[in-house]
């Protein structure tokens, strides 16, 4: 518990300091003006739920082949909550979209891929939870991991095939080069969101290992307290 | 090998299965051509815009058909629990899946071959001129949709809401292969040999991505 309380505390800081770093540090930038600054909380949170997204699969990996219950719970809890950052990164992404393109969507490569993620995860989601008997966690681990490969395949097809018309200008972007001033309020903001997704999955991960045991010991006392399960034992059943 | 011996007699027991009745392969094709129809009194194009458009809709059918074909694939098996069976009877699980994509590839491929004629007239595109080109695609572009597609369609028999949980699922994993095989299409129809090439490379990278990564991890989807 006190290591979740200090690294709750390290992530809380780091969110206020990545918070004044994007807003106080960070140069303004030239032609976008304020709405710049959303590209510190945009990239910070994708790439945080990239991050948990690839725990997601390494742990369906681990959850085929060792077969104990936590790696799919760690599955479930990095999905839901990378799912949760990429949500953030899609309203955040047409925020800053509207007034710089003028649009608020384009099916450029990135995009398309983060909206495809979304859904691959929602579906994940969704196959775990209508899942009917005790499969459900190897095949939702079977399809988490067949999302996660297709997901660059996706890229590179919109990539090489849906981006004819000029590509929008990233200002501000790592592609189109970083000013160097604002390089720190990217990395504190960096660090934060993965501190923050982090402790959130291991917060995730602890209730449901905790549901899981207390209904354990609900199915116990349930068998203990059955007069029947008394009866039957005598009787040599059990 | 014990795997393609395996496979050869399964297939034949699927074709058997479906050839005795045809359902399937009856509905996909009516499927289709309503869902032609449809698209177009929905957007009403011109010559040239559905020279545009016309492969994209072709493919979305396709993709829509399919999602509805795959879903008796393994729910089949279930009714007298088949699967069970089908399990002991092969060492090697990898051949149950082989041989019904191999299954639902030749369905996909036999409808799309009769649907052709009626797209072609409907929306006023040349199929003839690249058709070797145009069935490469096809059998290309089926063959990534069947595997994906019978991978899902053994999850989603295991899930309850499985008939909607099989598009769902199956949907966003194809985006690769609708991008992809509606462009070259497109390219087809118009004579573009740059996008050619390097789009049916793509839809087998595809193909061999998803039928490895079915052969890895196939048998965690029949487990009991």
């Amino acid at each position: 518990m006190t290591k979740r309380i200090i690294l709750g505390a390290v992530a809380i800081l780091l969110v206020i300091v990545a918070a004044y770093a994007s807003f106080f540090i960070a140069p303004q930038e030239r032609t976008m003006g304020l709405i710049q600054r959303i590209f510190y909380f945009h990239a910070a949170t994708a790439w945080a739920g990239e991050m948990t997204f690839f725990v997601c699969f390494l742990a369906n990996l681990l959850y085929v082949w060792k077969r104990q219950p936590k790696y799919d719970w760690l599955g479930v809890s990095s999905a839901e909550v990378g799912l949760a950052c990429i949500t953030v990164v899609l309203i955040t992404g047409p925020i800053w979209a509207h007034p710089v393109w003028g649009i608020w969507w384009t099916w450029d490569a990135r995009l398309t891929t983060a909206l495809i993620l979304f859904l691959i995860y929602v579906s994940y989601l969704m196959l775990r939870r209508f899942g009917e008997g005790d499969q459900t966690p190897t095949i939702a681990a079977a399809f988490a991991i067949f999302g996660f490969i297709d997901v660059p395949i996706v890229y590179m097809s919109i990539r090489w095939w849906r981006t004819q018309h000029p590509q929008p200008v990233i200002g501000g972007g790592p592609n189109s080069g970083l000013d160097p001033h604002m390089r720190p309020a990217l990395y504190t903001n960096l660090l934060a969101f993965m501190c923050l997704a982090a402790l959130v999955v291991w917060f995730r991960y602890s209730v449901a290992m905790a549901e899981r045991r207390a209904e354990d010991e609900a199915a116990q006392r349930a068998l203990a307290e059955n007069p029947l399960s008394g009866k039957l034992e005598s009787q040599g059943v059990r | 090998m014990s795997l393609f011996s395996n496979t050869a007699v399964l297939l034949s027991k699927e074709l058997r299965t479906e050839f005795r009745s045809r359902e399937l392969l009856t509905t996909t094709v009516v499927f289709i051509l309503v869902v032609l129809i449809l698209f177009s009194f929905a957007i009403s194009p011109t010559t040239e815009e559905s020279r545009e458009f016309g492969p994209g809709l072709l493919w979305l059918a396709i993709l829509f058909a399919a999602s509805l074909m795959l879903q008796p694939c393994f729910l089949r098996e279930q009714t007298n629990d088949t699967l069970s069976s089908l399990r002991l009877a092969v060492s090697d699980p990898f051949s149950i899946f082989l041989a019904k994509l191999i299954a639902n590839t030749l369905f996909l491929l036999l409808t799309e071959l009769i649907m052709l004629p009626f797209f072609a007239i409907f929306y006023n595109v040349p199929v003839l001129p690249e058709f070797h080109w145009l069935l490469l695609v096809l059998l290309l572009g089926s063959l990534g949709i069947s595997i994906a597609g019978t991978a899902l369609s053994a999850i989603s028999a295991q899930a309850r809401m499985r008939e909607l949980l099989l598009p769902l699922l199956l949907l966003p994993l194809l985006t690769p292969v609708l991008v992809v095989s509606a462009t070259v299409t497109v390219g087809l129809f118009e004579r573009e040999p740059i996008v050619k090439g390097k789009g049916i490379a793509f839809l087998a990278v595809f193909d061999v991505v998803f039928l490895t990564a079915l052969w890895l991890f196939g048998e965690y989807l029949l487990e009991e």
